[in-house]
Formats: structure tokens, C-alpha cells, sequence
């Protein structure tokens, strides 16, 4: 795995919602590079565009200007199935991956099924074996979730069984979208050490969305800042969020609440 | 200190079944002294909105209070009927702040007409000019501006609903608010003006004491003076801020506490914890200490009998092998 390999590519981004006087400009031309085995947050505050940002990553939405290089390939040439080749190889993750899960399957037929976009031939032993693996490598029990459906799960459950998912498919790039903000603390830390181990083991890059700056300081290798629709201040967490620059960056995360610095709580 | 609030061993359970019970709140004492804010922190479903919702001493179905007393003032409101509590206790002496905004506002009236609605509801004497004039005061001192009271929720941002919510919950002038993850839904600026606000409320004596609940440790860091974290519907530690956060000594509070993720030097270079499982079934918790299986320090004595929260270095914990620290806060 060549480390410094520019996997995704993104150019002038554009996205308007809507037409004429009622247009929204969600997305103002925005450009990065994400590096292989790197892990890249993009940090705002809602409706900054960050959403619709990971949306046109992922290939579900057109953007309305720029382009998007995966391996150096615009992604509006991937049709048909270079297309799904795509999606196997750009993944998302999801705040509640509930929706994401046929609720009439299985854990076990839910992961199974994961495997057949892999397109390799497996035996059944063989799948459930790899299935019970992947289980394994997220701390669940596979004889406990095996056979049970999602709704039976709790919301940490689920998310890491979306995130065995991933390790069964190895993706290039994962595209986690608020994957932890509704989990507590406690099992967040769970789920933060599994992305954090994909990156590590598997060499994927992550493209980490969120709005909690304390998070993207501690997990990534670098950092966005997205204001209005577009990135105002980027570089390492050390750059951008303990000595950051630009004003809107500075003001956010001076209104982030720590344990050890308090505010200046002025008197009205 | 004048205790302005007291609960005893405070039992409140969810009837789901003719005989089954989520036992979301499970013998909770604490003190609320005049002057302070109490930070009441925990995950989700640990019982602390439950808690929240006791102190009014209104319980509504499925919610049933099983026993204990929560005193106001020496009286055991558990036990006053819902009319007098709500004419005489509720808003008046105690007040609470909901989560969300959007909801506890009626979304087809405008701020002013919701207010005077709710005040003569406290308050049927009251002429409609009266509840105006102090309306425009109150928000004129809290430095909000008037024009929101001639608007409809829809046209606030999530802050500035929260933050009138804030203003009116208060207009009667509480003895205590309780506030339940009041800023949960907002971005960190619109969370700071919440905080602010409250805290120039409490230093201009609009109301006397604060319980603030929040899953946020780092929130009630900026504003609590004591805090009590919850586990399993059950307080397991409290003592003042110092204590309780920068020298837990229950391994809950530790881990939790460890878990947090703050945008500081050094954080970089912290290991998360890595703790197995869940919080138990409410309906069904196991006996003796509720973290024991997932705590590393566990014995079969934690196991064993039910404990009791005890004095330890100047906090309670509910813990019979608590941490201790180096130096006494």
C-alpha cells in the first residue's frame, strides 16, 4: 500500500438545490485530496454543507459543478457495473444504520449478502465462517446476534455490526457520516477504536463527518472546516484546531465546552 | 446552606406490564442547596430525565412513584393532589426546561399569546397587559429582543427558541429550575448563549438553585458547582465539580470520564477505554452493584448485597472499592 496515494479526488465542487430565486447553494466550490489510509474530517456545524458533500462522494447525488476522481477516474464515467464496483469500493456509514438494513433479514443473511458484492465464490461453511469473523473483530458475540434482526439490536450493536460489514468488504474508502453521535460516550470509544483499527489494518481511508471538533481532533490526519458551503481552513488537527487561523474556525472552537478551560461567562 | 430541595431514597418505575416495571428511577437521594448548580450527568436511559420529571411531583402514566419523598420546602410534594401542585408548585416554585424547543412552544401562536396562555393558566387573575409588561422586561434585562415575542416558533433558530424558552419558563420567578438537556439539540454557539443565559440568571438571583441534566460532561464543567452521575437509574457518585470530574473515584465515573473527547493538547495521545457491554435491563437489574459486570475491579462481595451510596473523601459513591486519589479536592 503506497501511502501517499491520492485515492479520491474532489475539484470545484458545486451543489445548488432548487432553481432561480429559490436556489440554495449547499456547496460552494470546494476542493481536497484523500489520501489512501488516511483519515480526512470534514467538521461543521448544521447545514453546512457537509452532508451533501459526503452524498456526492458516495455517488448519489450529481454534483451541479466540478468532478470527483476515484483512482483518477471521474466518477460520472462509472456505469452500470463499474458503477456498483464503485459503491463496493466507496462505502458509507450511516448515524443510524437502521435504515440501512433490510429488517425482514438476519444478521447472519444481512452480512452473507454483503459477501456476494465481493462477487468471489464461497462456500456456505466458508461465508458463515468469515461472517463469524468479521463479528469477532467488532467484540460481538456472533452465536448472540447471528439470528436475531436489526430492530432486536441496540444502536451501538448496529453500528458495529455496519462496521463488520465493512471489514467484510474491505472497501477503499469509507464515507462515515455522524456515525457515533447517537451513541454514548462510553460505547462511541468503542466504535472510534474499530474505525480507527480499519484504518490501520485494512489501510482504508476515512472520510470522518461531524460536527463534534473534539472528535475530528482526535481521530484524524487531517481536517476541513466547512462554513456556508465551503472549506474555510484545512490542514493537520494540530493547525487547524489547536492553532487555527481564520476567525469562523476560531470562534467555533472557542464555544467548545472542555474540562479544563472555562468560559468567561460575562454578565449580561 | 439552605437546602432548598431534598429527595429520599426516591423510587419512581414505568408500569409496563400488570407486573412488570422499568425501575428507571431506583432509590435516589440528593441535596439541592440554595445557590448552587447541580450537574446531573449520565447516558442514555440511565433515568435522569425520569429523575427530572419526579422532582415535579406530578406523575403521569405510565410513570408511577413506588415510594420515597422528594421535600420542598419540608413538604413531601409526592403526596400533594395534581391541582394544588400544579397551582401552587409548579412554575412557581419549581420550573423545567425541556429538551426540545419546538415542541413545548404551541407552533400556532405567536411567543406573546403563548406566554400569557401559560401565565394565566399559573395565574387567572392576571390582566393580559401585566403578563406583557413582564414579559418585555424580563427579556429586555436578559438583553433578548422584544420582536420575538411577536413571533411564531418557526421563525427562531433552534437557539433563540431555546433561549426564550428559557426566558419564559422562568417569568414567576422559580425558587429551582430543571433544566433536561436543554442545549442537547444545538451547535456549540447557540449551546454557550444557553449557558450564559442561565448563568446570568442564577448570578441575578431570577431563580435561586439549577438542576441541569445533560449526557455532556464537559457542559456542566462551564456551569455546575457539584455533580451527580447517574447509573442504571441509580446516583452512583456525587461531590463537587473538582471531585467528581478531575478525581472520580467510582469506575463508572472514571471511564466515563475517560471517554470524553475534547478538543485539547494531549488528547491525541489519551487511550479510550474499552469497556464490554451495556447498562443492565432496567426491568430486571441484577442484584448488588449494577456496573459490577462490567467493572474491572469487581468482587463476588459487589456481586453480592445491594450498596449503598457511603462517604468517601469528602463525596458520596456507591461503591465499596472506590478509587482513591492522590490528593483531596
Amino acid at each position: 500500500m503506497q501511502s501517499d496515494e491520492v485515492i479520491l479526488k474532489a475539484r470545484n465542487l458545486v451543489k445548488v438545490f432548487g432553481t432561480g430565486k429559490d436556489s440554495v447553494l449547499a456547496v460552494d466550490h470546494i476542493s481536497f485530496d484523500i489520501h489512501s489510509g488516511k483519515v480526512v474530517s470534514l467538521v461543521g456545524q448544521s447545514g453546512s454543507g457537509k452532508t451533501t458533500t459526503a452524498r456526492m462522494l458516495l455517488n448519489l447525488i450529481k454534483p451541479t459543478e466540478g468532478r470527483i476522481e476515484f483512482q483518477g477516474r471521474d466518477i460520472r464515467e462509472f456505469r452500470g457495473r463499474h458503477r456498483l464496483e464503485y459503491w463496493r469500493k466507496v462505502q458509507g456509514i450511516f448515524q443510524d444504520p437502521f435504515g440501512s438494513f433490510n429488517q425482514f433479514f438476519t444478521i447472519k443473511k444481512i452480512l452473507k449478502d454483503s459477501l456476494k458484492i465481493i462477487g468471489e465464490k464461497l462456500s456456505e461453511k466458508e461465508k458463515v465462517k468469515l461472517c463469524r469473523a468479521a463479528l469477532e473483530s467488532v467484540n460481538i458475540d456472533p452465536d448472540e446476534v447471528m439470528d436475531k434482526y436489526p430492530f432486536e439490536l441496540s444502536g451501538g450493536q448496529r453500528q458495529r455490526i455496519m462496521i463488520a460489514r465493512i471489514f467484510l468488504i474491505n472497501p477503499k474508502v469509507v464515507i462515515a457520516d455522524e456515525p457515533t453521535s447517537m451513541i454514548d460516550a462510553v460505547l462511541r470509544s468503542n466504535i472510534l477504536k474499530l474505525l480507527m483499527k480499519l484504518r490501520d489494518v485494512q489501510g482504508t481511508s476515512i472520510i470522518f463527518i461531524t460536527h463534534d471538533i473534539g472528535l475530528a481532533y482526535y481521530l484524524s490526519d487531517y481536517v476541513l472546516i466547512m462554513h456556508r458551503g465551503k472549506i474555510v481552513e484545512s490542514g493537520s488537527p494540530e493547525q487547524v484546531i489547536i492553532h487555527p487561523k481564520h476567525p469562523y474556525t476560531r470562534g467555533l472552537i472557542n464555544d467548545v465546552p472542555t474540562l479544563h478551560k472555562k468560559w468567561a461567562l460575562k454578565e449580561g | 446552606m439552605k437546602k432548598l430541595l431534598v429527595v429520599k431514597g426516591l423510587k419512581a418505575y414505568y408500569q409496563i406490564g400488570p407486573e412488570e416495571n422499568v425501575k428507571a428511577v431506583d432509590d435516589v437521594s440528593l441535596t439541592l442547596y440554595e445557590g448552587e448548580v447541580l450537574g446531573i450527568a449520565g447516558e442514555s436511559g440511565c433515568g435522569k430525565s425520569t429523575l427530572a420529571r419526579s422532582l415535579s411531583g406530578l406523575f403521569l402514566p405510565p410513570l408511577r412513584h413506588i415510594s420515597g419523598e422528594v421535600l420542598l420546602d419540608g413538604v413531601d410534594i409526592t403526596k400533594i393532589d395534581e391541582r394544588r401542585l400544579r397551582k401552587e408548585v409548579l412554575g412557581k416554585k419549581i420550573s423545567f426546561i425541556p429538551q426540545s424547543s419546538m415542541n413545548a412552544l404551541n407552533p400556532t401562536l405567536r411567543i406573546r399569546n403563548f406566554v400569557v396562555d401559560l401565565m394565566r393558566e399559573h395565574n387567572p387573575e392576571l390582566l393580559e397587559e401585566e403578563v406583557l409588561r413582564r414579559a418585555e422586561e424580563r427579556f429586555d434585562s436578559l438583553s433578548l429582543s422584544k420582536k420575538v415575542l411577536d413571533s411564531y416558533p418557526f421563525e427562531l433558530s433552534g437557539g433563540m427558541r431555546q433561549r426564550t424558552l428559557v426566558a419564559v419558563s422562568t417569568l414567576m420567578n422559580p425558587d429551582i429550575v430543571v433544566a433536561d438537556e436543554p442545549t442537547s439539540a444545538l451547535d456549540v454557539t447557540s449551546q454557550r448563549q444557553v449557558i450564559e443565559l442561565l448563568a446570568v440568571m442564577i448570578e441575578r438571583k431570577i431563580m435561586k438553585s439549577l438542576i441541569f441534566i445533560t449526557h455532556e460532561l464537559p457542559i456542566l464543567g462551564q456551569i455546575a458547582d457539584r455533580i451527580a452521575i447517574m447509573y442504571a437509574g441509580q446516583i452512583i457518585e456525587i461531590g463537587t465539580l473538582s471531585q467528581v470530574i478531575f478525581a472520580s473515584s467510582h469506575p463508572y465515573t472514571k471511564t466515563l470520564m475517560s471517554s470524553m473527547i475534547v478538543p485539547e493538547e494531549g488528547m491525541r495521545e489519551r487511550e479510550l477505554p474499552s469497556v464490554p457491554g451495556s447498562p443492565p435491563d432496567l426491568r430486571h437489574p441484577p442484584n448488588g452493584c449494577r456496573f459490577a459486570q462490567r467493572c474491572p475491579q469487581a468482587t463476588d462481595e459487589c456481586r453480592a448485597n445491594d450498596i449503598k451510596l457511603r462517604r468517601f473523601q469528602g463525596r458520596l459513591v456507591r461503591c465499596i472499592h472506590p478509587l482513591k486519589v492522590e490528593r483531596e479536592l
